[in-house]
């Protein structure tokens, strides 16, 4: 299990990143944390012909929140969101999600662009910046461009960056006062990847629910929004019957993947028993009793 | 950093010793350890980051060296077991895991170590469940983990057994 | 005060906490050569052509081998349990004319560097016409090789009339459980470093674990060597649980390379590879047929079971199917029994012994079996059990029938009480009320009990030498080996207790061949008692001679002398007249010659020895995801004598945190083509810290064993053995049916599957 040769060069900035990706083709692969590139590579299944090594840029590593968004360096890494960055609702609830993402030493290395950039389907990033309609800053030959998160992920490790691009900043929306978020997920076991991953978002007025965000993660090829599932809920006060009907709505949604640890049904009826935990779990913290 | 080819000259600081090495760009920080700087303390388990025999503290927290290239390793502080106890006299952590009989074959142990010892040199508080989820990120064949979890709990509540 | 009982620190630890262990992998030699094998990719086939001349050409490659090139080298013969047609079906180092698991090794790169030998690896192609894979154990047999059936041989025993049994019974129910396949890889891989010594004119084996003398000498005889031509040398190793240890092809091509090449070759097996081509275990379907009275009593038990044995028989044999063969019945009486245990080839990888074989298996069945007898006749599980318990007085108690070669004689051994005893530890009946309230309120929770027996300290014998010098500094140098489970503290302390020293200052040599002409190794959790029963003589010889030289001196009887401290003195009497141990033994060497005093002994043993015990789990399933969390686990194990209080509750907590892998996480699956789906650790899952419940034990020494002077019974293997079991019968209880869990591991998605079947009824 030791990686093929390959030449390994430190970019100094995100446009000498470009401009080497320029030079060593498409099999070059940029670097961030390597915590799934590297084991791809001493499986040898990813045999790329140079590294160019993202780690060297400076100042890239920030998280920074202004009135609107985090904007997240392309380098910060996991570990970074087990604190609050701000507040407001995504105060807790950021640490909770990041908590999820496999462990300690991983957590350390590993990025959250890079998370994007990888588009496994059972990334807990990917849900998230599905859930929170955020924004992907990509640094190219033509320049810098912003890709919607809905239009970024194409399938399960597919995304719609060019092959000389990289991610060199991801801004996620914060949410106003009076929206609450429910996460939950399952996998085997601790750390592992999860087998499905509910992130819901309610914005409750008076016990009412205003707005609601549904996104499900692991289950499909890509994180999606399940819009038939919010619609289901929004006019209505916050009650278990909704809360089912909204995972089965969300559930038949799914277009689900299939691997030796769960079925395409299994997850399914994942989604379907998630769905109203998270979302009860979001009507918790706004201080309703389901 | 001096590169000819794919290979590259490179320092590392490694528990205080500066090691000047050659390496190729893909051997990783673990073999470089092991068969550039004899420092066979640290093992390997998987090369694939889950089983964490391979964590060292770099620039002073636990990464799995499998899945990190040494050349990305130099003007890092690089700790590994060979640097916990001085001159023979075990650190808090050592000592503990002798004290709680937390090891028995002895392969996860220098990982392990890392990891407590990060953890315990935090001075933060940690509850039982935080612990778990810590050592959680090392797999051990042998102990069942708890005479682990018991050993750095005793640590970080400044126990002396 | 003894120090045999005492939870003494261990002498192992410190190498292994300053990281100056000596793994198979710390060893580097000037000139080494790296070994990697070519492992086939397809799981049957027609081996059509090797072409090797690219990898040849890789600069730093030395030399590339195929079946061809060795094509003259024995296939690996067994060690233990030869048995029928077993012999037709072993594994040659490369695959000569066919490859039978996704794994085998055909071909096998030497190079200057690991990176490269993997490269070159790369670039040995392999023409393979494949051929339909046999995946499934109960399926009818097909050809290994050409009049060679891929059920090898079947594994039959039986005593008592059990067609007058099942004919008699008030029922008779029929119940059919499967385990799953998975096994006790270590996390230290396997690996090997051959050296050929040009000066000794032999070949030295550094790495070498589990049976070294075993291994030097089928490796000598594979390779045409007598046995002084070849040595092996334990160092650490990183954990062994059965698999580790036992004669692979890496070992023969590692020391054939070395004998040929006259370099050093290094062989470290990475974890992809480890996860298909060292051995596998389990994976056992069981059809029983059981005939009950209305009491729930046994009165017949008949057994037909499967063994899906992977490609080829390796160094064990039929060991896991004898054993679960000759366990199933386990502490019942069951007055009548017939199994027949087929051993089925099929193409995945070879299986061999993991802690408890065959006994966490039949475990499993046998126990599932009680709590459907008790839920199909409305008793209470725990009852039915002590109705079939094999009462006290009946103790030793003869099974009549060949257990791993020896008669199976329950040695020793009170069920009833150590049933009472836990019961009465975790107030049982407060607890199952505690229980059914969470259960009233909604919650899946459910308790799970398993009885076992197991079985330990395996002979036929072991030699043992202590050594004094002339300072008075001891070492014990004994034919066994250490997989990381303390052997050095267990016979230090033994030492101790007999000669009165201090534990920390007794050195203990084992696995290495040149010291020790004969040794059997570590496995059958027989170290403590056959290793430890032969020190605990050779120390009390020792003490002999070296009393007896001071009572000569003192001139007082040798009864009335005892050592302590270092100083042979009258009843212990420190004011007393005395003679310092350094003093005694330089006399009596004076007397004799020599510079080192040195006893030997050998203990001997016809039967092994049963200890005993119980598990309970306590669960929690979460109906929505179908999720496991076990709350509670509790061991009660009879081990007759415990020498270190501390490492037996080691071993306990270790086995069970496997046996939770076995029973909730760790399978090994395959494509129905037979690739392996399980081949990495973020597939194959070991429990790690958040899975794994601290565990609450409880030992006793009610039943010490008469098989040995100190009543010893080994400890290795009573925390895995009903895992699977306990953890089964919990799940049930946990979703209201007793009878609804048949399968390990109880995946989530098999879990899922159960508790919506049950939904729909």
């Amino acid at each position: 299990m030791k990686p093929v040769p390959f030449k390994y060069t430190q970019a100094s900035t995100w446009k000498d990143a470009v401009s080497l990706l320029g030079e060593y083709g498409e099999d070059a692969k940029l670097l961030a944390g390597g915590q799934t590139l590297v084991p791809a590579m001493n499986f040898r299944l990813a045999r790329p012909n140079a590294l160019i090594d993202l780690n060297t840029i400076s100042n890239s590593a920030y998280t920074k929140t202004t009135d609107t968004h985090i904007c997240i360096g392309g380098l910060a890494r996991h570990i970074q969101f087990d604190v609050p960055l701000t507040d407001g609702p995504l105060r807790e609830f950021l640490p909770r999600v990041s908590r999820h993402i496999a462990h300690v030493p991983i957590r350390m290395r590993g990025t959250f662009a890079g998370s994007l950039a990888h588009a496994d389907p059972a990334s807990e990033w990917c849900a998230l910046i599905v859930s929170l309609d955020g924004t992907i800053v990509a640094e190219g030959s033509f320049g810098e461009r912003e890709i919607e998160a809905k239009e970024f992920f194409v399938s399960a490790l597919t995304t719609s960056l060019t092959n000389n691009e990289v991610i060199r900043e991801v801004r996620l929306p914060l949410l106003d006062e009076g929206w609450f978020c429910g996460f939950q997920e399952f996998s085997r076991r601790a750390g592992d990847f999860a087998l499905a991953i509910v992130i819901a978002h309610l914005k409750i007025n008076q016990g009412v629910i205003e707005a609601a965000r549904i996104c499900i993660g692991g289950v499909g090829v890509v994180p999606f929004r399940a819009a038939s599932a919010e619609s289901e809920l929004v006019g209505h006060s916050p009650n278990s019957g909704i809360f089912t009907r909204a995972g089965e709505a969300a559930s038949i949604l799914a277009d689900p993947i299939e691997d030796p640890h769960a079925t395409g049904s299994y997850r399914c009826d994942l989604v379907k028993t998630l769905v109203p935990r998270a979302l009860s779990e979001a009507s918790t913290l706004a201080g309703l009793k389901i | 950093m001096i590169m000819s080819g794919n290979r590259h000259n490179i320092k590392l600081n490694i528990n205080g010793t500066v090691h000047d090495v050659e390496v190729d760009a893909r051997r990783t920080l673990v073999d470089t350890l092991r068969d550039k700087c004899g420092l066979t303390g640290t093992h390997i388990g998987c090369e694939h980051g889950v089983c964490g025999a391979c964590t060292v503290l770099v620039d002073g927290v636990p990464v799995r060296s499998c899945l990190m290239f040494a050349v990305q390793a130099e003007d890092k502080k690089i700790r590994t077991v060979e640097g916990l106890a001085d001159e023979g006299r075990f650190s808090l952590i050592q000592q503990a895991f002798h004290d709680y009989h937390a090891l028995q074959c002895g392969f996860c142990t220098p990982g392990m170590l890392m990891l407590a010892t990060w953890l315990v040199e935090r001075e933060a508080a940690v509850a039982d469940e935080e612990l778990r989820e810590v050592i959680a990120s090392n797999l051990c064949r042998c102990t069942g983990y708890q005479n682990i979890l018991r050993a750095v709990r005793a640590v970080l509540d400044g126990e002396n057994p | 005060m003894s120090v045999i009982g005492q939870p003494l620190k261990r002498l192992e630890d410190r190498d292994l906490l300053l990281g100056e262990g000596q793994f198979a992998a710390d060893y580097t030699f000037s000139d080494q050569l790296y070994m990697r094998v070519v492992r086939s990719t397809i799981a049957h086939g027609i081996l059509r052509g090797i072409d090797v001349s690219e990898a040849k050409r890789l600069g730093g490659v030395v030399e590339v081998w195929t079946g061809k090139d060795i094509g003259h080298l024995p296939p690996i013969d067994f060690r233990l349990h030869k048995l029928q047609n077993l012999p037709l079906c072993r594994q040659h180092v490369l695959a000569q004319d066919k490859v039978r698991y996704v794994g085998d090794p055909v071909a096998v790169v030497f190079a200057e560097d690991p990176y490269v030998a993997e490269d070159a690896a790369d670039l040995v192609y392999v023409e393979v016409d494949p051929l339909e894979p046999i995946m499934d154990a109960t399926r009818p047999p097909g050809e290994f090789a050409p009049g060679v059936s891929t059920e090898p041989a079947v594994v039959e025993k039986s005593y008592g009339d059990v067609e007058a049994a099942l004919d008699e019974a008030a029922h008779v129910f029929e119940f059919e459980f499967h385990v799953g396949r998975h096994t006790g890889n270590a996390l230290e891989t396997r690996g090997a470093n051959v050296f050929y010594n040009a000066e000794l004119d032999r070949l030295e084996f550094f790495g070498a674990a589990k049976v070294p003398h075993f291994n030097r000498a089928a490796i000598a005889e594979m390779l045409g060597l007598n046995r002084e031509q070849i040595q092996l040398f334990e160092g650490h190793v990183g954990g062994g649980f059965g698999v580790r240890g036992e004669l692979y092809p890496e070992d023969v091509l590692c020391s054939y390379a070395a004998l040929q090449m006259k370099r050093p070759v290094k062989w470290i097996e990475d974890r992809f590879e480890n996860l298909m081509a060292a051995n596998h275990s389990r994976e056992q379907v069981f059809r029983l047929r059981v005939g009950v009275d209305k009491t729930g009593f046994i009165l017949g038990l008949e057994n037909e079971f499967f063994t899906s044995q992977g490609a080829y028989i390796r160094t064990h044999g039929a060991t896991v199917t004898d054993l679960a063969a000759a366990m199933l019945p386990g502490p019942y009486l069951v007055p009548s029994y017939r199994t027949q245990g087929r051993v089925r080839l099929t193409n995945k990888t070879p299986c061999g012994t993991y802690r408890s074989p065959g006994r966490y298996e039949s475990t499993f069945a046998r126990e599932r079996l009680l709590d459907l007898i008790a839920n199909r006749l409305d008793l209470d599980p725990i009852e039915v059990r002590r109705r079939n318990f094999i009462m006290s007085n009946l103790m030793p108690y003869s099974r009549g029938i060949v257990n791993h070669g020896t008669p199976l004689v329950y040695d020793s051994g009170d069920y009833a009480l150590l049933l009472d005893k836990i019961l009465d530890r975790i107030a049982y009946e407060d607890l199952q009320k505690t229980l059914e309230e969470r259960r009233v309120a909604g919650e899946m929770v459910g308790l799970g009990a398993a009885y076992f027996v197991e079985k330990s300290g395996l002979g036929p014998y072991d030699d043992v030498r202590i050594e004094m010098d002339r300072d008075a500094r001891i070492e014990i140098i004994t034919g066994v080996a250490s997989i990381g489970q303390g052997v050095e503290t267990v016979m230090a302390q033994i030492c101790a207790d007999g000669l009165g020293v201090d534990y920390e200052t007794i050195r203990v040599t084992h696995g290495q061949t040149d010291r020790i002409e004969r040794g059997m190794g570590a496995f059958a959790s027989r170290v403590t008692v056959m290793t430890g029963s032969a020190v605990a003589e050779a120390a009390a010889k020792l003490r002999e001679r070296l009393v007896g030289t001071a009572a000569e001196r003192l001139q007082l009887p040798a009864s009335e002398l005892s050592i302590s401290d270092g100083n042979i003195t009258a009843n212990g009497d420190r004011e007393g007249p005395s003679i310092p141990v350094v003093d005694a033994v330089s006399a009596t060497l004076d007397e004799v010659g020599g510079d080192v005093l040195s006893v030997e002994t050998t203990f001997e043993a016809t039967h092994m020895t049963y200890p005993y015990g119980v598990h309970i789990a306590i669960v929690k399933v979460d109906p929505a995801t179908a999720g496991v969390e076990i709350e509670r686990y509790i061991v009660a194990y009879d081990i007759g004598k415990s020498v270190n209080p501390m490492l037996v509750e080691g071993q306990i907590a270790g086995g069970m945190a496997q046996g939770i892998g076995g029973a909730l996480y760790e399978e090994f699956l395959y494509s129905d083509e037979g690739q392996p789906l399980s081949a990495t650790f973020a597939d194959y899952l070991w429990p790690t810290a958040k899975e794994v419940p601290d565990v609450e034990t409880l030992v006793t020494e009610d039943a010490p064993s008469g098989t040995n002077p100190l009543g010893l019974k080994g400890a290795g293997e009573g925390g895995i053995n009903a895992s699977g079991a306990a953890i089964a019968s919990a799940v049930g209880h946990a979703i209201g049916d007793p009878e609804a869990i048949t399968r390990l591991p109880i995946s989530p998605l098999r879990l899922h599957e159960i508790i919506k079947n049950l939904r729909s009824e």
